[in-house]
């Protein structure tokens, strides 16, 4: 794909120039050096060379705050995905976080004679089927769980309280043991190879498996299944994510929610929310739970702020700038507790309430936790009763 | 792991990549070599300045690349020349072993161990080892 294609297909040349990207996004909001706009021009006005060796390449968030307000519906996310795409190819992927260690343990999952043992969390506790109709994504938590440890991100909790809520619920989903990284991160930092392979291999698995739905815990996975995929792999399944399918289950009664006090407020993810468009949903979960006050933020739904890094690439001082502002938007609300619902979002906030060094930013402590597990914490001791 | 790898373990020689620390396993090394102490020839030496210095990733790098095991060599805890670069170090590998075990990758598979500048025998020996062990599990299929 040339640049020429990628202007075409993201409908770049619409572009009015008028700023809006740039005024809207989070990133440019304190790294003076990064403009979509400038970005989308150096594409239009020929200068292919600078557009790829820009070092602010990989800092977008990939997040749409510009794109759904973009008045002539540039997708702008699309395009740096792609033009990434032609970075990659010449050896260029940004500043990997964390010096790379996640986008290693994808790569080596591309190795066919890996053989992971990545279900060792489930006990018997958790009631799964071999075969069946639904299928529950993990998704990378086994890993993020132990690669965060530090400040208890709590990954593997979001999974394993997933499967407690759909056990509540009567549904014995699937498990693969095999499933591997579903290749968001590869995709957007533009290794599309890598990706294809993760793509296929993930596809096969679940067609063997017989799955007709599946259902996702992460935001990104499930974006990935239902917007990347189809253009890749053939994969005819129905596709949720958690909160969607409990807030189409909650009027049947099987959800018990006993009282839980609590001023909340909702970060909606970025994959979640702008790119999926599920906004009700989750807001209707945490309201359904008796005693939880839901204050939002000032920036909400669709004008909801990004986490702060994508991809776990370009993870820098203005990332954690981002996060703090978030945070303390967050507490602004008066709110004991930080509701999102990917887990993502929860690790670069902890890590953000990490202070590193001598320099103590603004108090930014606060209590994060995925929807996913106060759900779960909602339910327990009801099923004692 | 591998099944067909089975077939091919006989004249598997095992490639085993050990980053050393500079104060004190690489010293080992040396005394190893002035020695003249006889060990298995399966190892490449990487210097570092610490074992500190060792990246995960580096670990993880190795094994994508092709390489059948890992050997991290440092300072005996309390002798880090920098003061607390092995602890760090000892972290990591904790962590990262927690990771790849997830991967499925065996636990034998990467070794954090100590050396001293005095102890060339112990690298002979842990080089042995290791040696043994990786090419009892047979190498780390691409």
């Amino acid at each position: 794909m040339t640049l020429e294609d990628i202007i075409k297909e993201t409908k770049t040349y619409y572009c009015l120039e008028c700023g809006k990207c740039s005024s809207l996004c989070p990133i440019s909001r304190h790294n003076p050096s990064y403009s979509p706009r400038l970005m989308l021009e150096k594409a239009l006005t020929g200068f292919e060379g600078d557009l790829i060796n820009d070092q602010e390449l990989f800092s977008c968030l990939t997040c749409y705050n510009c794109s759904l307000k973009c008045p002539a519906d540039v997708d702008y996310p699309l395009f740096m995905q792609k033009v990434r795409t032609l970075a990659f190819a010449q050896g260029r992927y940004g500043v990997p976080a964390d010096s790379g260690i996640l986008q290693s343990f994808m790569r080596l999952m591309l190795n066919p004679a890996i053989e992971q043992r990545r279900l060792e969390w489930l006990s018997d506790e958790y009631r799964i089927s071999e075969k069946g109709n639904i299928l529950f994504f993990v998704g990378c938590a086994p890993y993020f769980e132990f690669a965060f440890e530090d400040f208890e991100a709590g990954a593997l909790n979001i999974a394993k309280d997933s499967l407690k809520i759909l056990n509540t619920l009567g549904i014995e989903p699937m498990v693969l043991a095999d499933e591997k990284c579903c290749g968001h991160d590869l995709l957007w930092t533009g290794d599309v190879e890598s990706f294809r392979k993760l793509a296929e291999h993930n596809a096969r698995i679940i067609k063997e498996s017989g799955a007709k739905k599946i259902i996702f815990s992460c935001p990104e996975g499930y974006r990935t299944f239902k917007f990347d995929y189809p253009h890749y792999v053939d994969l005819d399944c129905e596709l949720q994510h958690i909160t969607e399918f409990l807030a189409e289950n909650m009027g049947k009664g099987m959800l018990d929610f006993k009282e839980v006090k609590k001023k909340v407020t909702y970060q909606d993810p970025c994959r979640l929310g702008r790119h999926l468009g599920v906004y009700e949903q989750p807001r209707k979960l945490i309201e359904a739970i008796p005693g939880i006050e839901l204050i939002e933020m000032e920036h909400t739904r669709d004008e909801s702020i990004c986490c702060g890094t994508s991809a776990w690439t370009n993870c820098d001082a203005y990332s954690k700038q981002i996060r703090t502002e978030r945070l303390l938007e967050a507490k602004a609300t008066g709110a004991e507790m930080l509701i999102t619902a990917c887990p993502k979002c929860q690790i670069h906030f902890r890590c953000a309430m990490v202070s590193k060094g001598e320099e103590k930013g603004p108090d930014v402590e606060m209590d994060v936790m995925d929807i996913v597990n106060l759900v779960a914490s909602a339910l327990e001791d009801n099923g004692s009763e | 792991m591998r099944n067909e790898t089975q077939v091919k373990k006989s004249g598997f020689e095992p490639k085993i990549l050990a980053f050393c620390c500079n104060w004190c396993s690489y010293a080992g090394a040396d005394l190893a070599g002035t020695s003249r102490i006889q060990y298995a020839p399966n190892v490449r030496v990487i210097r570092v300045m610490c074992s500190g210095r060792i990246d995960p990733t580096f670990i993880l790098r190795a094994f994508q690349v092709g390489v059948d095991g890992v050997l991290i060599l440092g300072c005996h805890p309390g002798d880090c020349h920098y003061i607390d670069g092995n602890y760090k170090t000892a972290r990591r590998i904790h962590m990262l072993k927690k990771m790849l075990s997830q991967l499925g990758i065996e636990d034998d598979r990467l070794r954090l161990d100590w050396v001293s500048a005095a102890e060339g025998k112990r690298f002979a020996s842990i080089i042995n080892d290791m040696t043994e062990r990786i090419r009892a599990l047979g190498p780390f299929v691409r």
